[in-house]
């Protein structure tokens, strides 16, 4: 003997008509938590969905020099180099022999002060070649970029990037202008083409010098980094062994320099951010652990309420097992609507804020859906089994006087 | 049809043990009409419960049909109580969200059984009490006689071979509680055994066979038809008017 589920679903659904604000306000709950977990996710997972085009908008196969040992693994590498001895564009040419690099860009970094009549503005100089602009897959949207004589010459001419371009000349021409340049004068042969953000370097809000002449602009011959453009088909394990083979040959034996791949660092983000959806998915899982008290509170009060009503149930043939199954399926029904209410708010939400930031890739991971329904019905179910086992415990005799027992 | 033997049954209310029930024993075959009377807390609605198997004995032996119930676990309890037994209460017990239909339907939804045989019996049940064009009625929208009728629809659904009423007429004005009657005993004409549960002795003498209690026992158990004076007389009964 037992309940039909349509019969058990339109009693419930009776019940929740009768109760439509109770009923409203656990929908809710249940919904802000199933949303939240889903929207949160969806930030993380979009963080790494923005860090991985990052990555790859830097070109497929890049390699990165650095100065400086990264003595310990696990360790951020170093910014800056700390080591005694300067990685130098004599290093940078060497590196260039190497079978399977196609290119090599070695950078000088520093900050200048740029000025063109009464304006000025202190931005980061990047010191390097032409190489820099087929490494990092930039273009200039007027003008052209640096020559390939820059590689060895101390040439006085700049590319601007366009928020620089824009501050110093308005919307007037600078092509073929002349800037101030720290103690230099340069002349402006081109302006970058308008790019977002590069893995927090903002290539709008930069100048670009022959590497040469940074040299001398900063007065020292340190390179920044370097950065290597390899072969599709070249194996990057291998060429990064040679890059330090060549470097120890070239320092006297010390490997004072380190090497990273685009891939090492693309899995370290790939690998922070995914615990950090996790963490955040766990966080977001006590909002439904919350809903989860409350549909118990409110079973409990229910229960208490519809004493008699349990006590005519159990009159006229229903057992124990189906009074926890009509509070178990309750709580259940409650938590599918809240869900579903949850999950098209949530996505409804992700689909707007696509619309509006169009470049930040907001999606939840595969398993948020999952993950949110088995937490929001695994909180239901445990929660609805005490007020559940309470109505079906109830004595039928005492019940129905609506007396406590 | 039913047999009690040495029933005893102990509440405990505050510190002191009350007997409701003290060694018991009671056969009632089938298609009998009882009245049981008695002084409040003489246990004649516990003695109701424990033939209606909402209530488990302390000692003694309850034999319904062949069935040993005493020795039956709370799920077959339950089905046995679904499929044999109508109970019918003063409070009349019917839920307010549904309607007069949907609370008749109840016991049959609760066995499972399919829609459409359940459209058919509860309208012939609801015709069969009067009320075939309040099917649709909350309980709200229906007066206390009507509400009655409505539990006596529910109690028969099911098509049970044993009625127990519980005061059934106690919420009543007369002449509502009466037309309640009238139909409870057409229903045991009609052959299904009725024990009602009353105060009025007018109404308990209606019974072919009159029970009364004290004290937790059976103080005298005789038959005889005194129905014939009671026909047409008014009853000054409370006649609140309430649902629950």
């Amino acid at each position: 003997m037992s309940m039909r589920l349509t019969d058990q679903l339109a009693f419930n659904g009776q019940l929740f008509l009768r109760h439509r604000v109770r009923t409203l306000l656990l929908l809710l709950a249940v919904a802000i938590g199933v949303a939240s977990v889903i929207l949160l996710t969806s930030l993380g997972e979009g963080a790494r969905g923005y860090v991985d085009r990052e990555f790859s908008a830097l070109g497929n196969r890049i390699l990165a020099v650095l100065p400086g040992r990264k003595e310990t693994t696990g360790g951020g590498p170093p910014i800056y180099g700390a080591s005694p001895r300067d990685l130098t564009l004599e290093d940078a040419n060497a590196l260039a022999t190497i079978p399977g690099v196609l290119a090599v860009a070695p950078i000088i970094a520093g900050t200048t002060t740029v000025a063109y009549s009464n304006r000025s503005r202190e931005v980061i100089t990047l010191g390097s070649t032409d190489a820099f602009f087929a490494v990092r897959q930039l273009d200039v949207g007027a003008g052209r970029v640096l020559s390939p004589r820059s590689r060895s010459e101390p040439l006085a001419v700049c590319v601007l990037g366009v928020k620089v371009k824009r501050e110093l000349f308005g919307s007037s021409r600078a092509l073929g202008e002349w800037v101030r340049v720290g103690d230099r004068r340069m002349r402006v042969i081109g302006v970058l083409e308008e790019r977002g953000e590069s893995l927090g370097l903002d290539m709008r809000d930069m100048l670009l010098i022959p590497v040469r002449t940074a040299e001398q602009l900063f007065d020292s011959p340190s390179l920044f980094r370097i950065l290597l453009d390899i072969a599709p088909s070249a194996d990057s394990d291998k060429i990064q062994q040679k890059i330090l083979a060549v470097i120890r040959k070239r320092h006297e034996g010390e490997e004072d320099v380190t090497v990273i791949s685009q891939d090492s660092m693309l899995a370290a983000f790939d690998n922070i951010l995914a615990t950090l959806t996790m963490a955040i998915a766990a966080i977001s899982s006590i909002s439904l652990l919350v809903a989860g008290i409350l549909i118990m509170n409110i079973s409990l009060i229910s229960v208490s309420q519809r004493r008699k009503e349990i006590g005519l149930l159990k009159a006229i043939g229903a057992s124990s097992r189906q009074i926890k199954q009509l509070f178990i399926g309750e709580s259940l029904l409650l938590i599918s609507m809240g869900s579903a209410a949850g999950i098209t708010f949530a996505f409804g939400l992700i689909l707007i804020f696509a619309r509006l930031w169009p470049s930040f890739p907001l999606q939840p991971p595969t398993w948020a859906v999952p993950a949110a329904l088995l937490v929001a019905f695994g909180t239901g179910l445990v929660f609805s089994i005490m007020p559940a086992k309470q109505a079906a415990a109830l004595d039928p005799v005492l019940a129905l006087r609506g007396l406590q027992q | 049809m039913i047999k009690l033997q040495e029933i005893n049954k102990t509440y405990q209310v505050g510190d002191t043990p009350l007997r409701a029930l003290c060694d018991v024993s009671l056969q009632i075959e089938s298609g009998e009409y009882l009245s049981v009377m008695g002084p409040s807390g003489s246990g004649k609605s516990t003695l109701l419960n424990m033939i209606g198997l909402l209530d488990r004995p302390d000692s003694g032996r309850y034999w319904f049909d062949t069935v040993a119930t005493e020795e039956l676990g709370e799920e077959r309890r339950a089905r046995l109580r679904g499929e044999n037994i109508g109970f019918i209460f003063q409070q009349f017990h019917l839920i307010n969200r549904l309607s007069a239909f949907e609370n008749v339907e109840l016991p049959m939804m609760l066995a499972g059984q399919p829609l459409k045989q359940r459209r058919n019996t509860v309208a012939e049940v609801l015709a069969m009490v009067g009320l075939a064009e309040r099917a649709s009625h909350k309980p709200n929208q229906l007066s206390g006689g009507q509400l009655q009728r409505v539990a006596i629809a529910r109690a028969i659904v099911m098509r049970p071979r044993l009625l127990l009423a519980d005061e059934p007429t106690g919420n009543l004005d007369s002449h509502s509680g009466g037309e309640v009657i009238d139909v409870l005993e057409k229903l045991n004409q009609d052959g299904i055994t009725l024990i009602m549960v009353t105060h009025d002795q007018r109404l308990g003498d209606r019974a072919q066979r009159h029970i009364r209690m004290v004290d937790g026992q059976i103080h005298s158990d005789h038959s005889g038809d005194t129905r014939s004076q009671q026909r047409g007389e008014k009853r000054g009964k409370n006649s609140v008017d309430e649902t629950d």
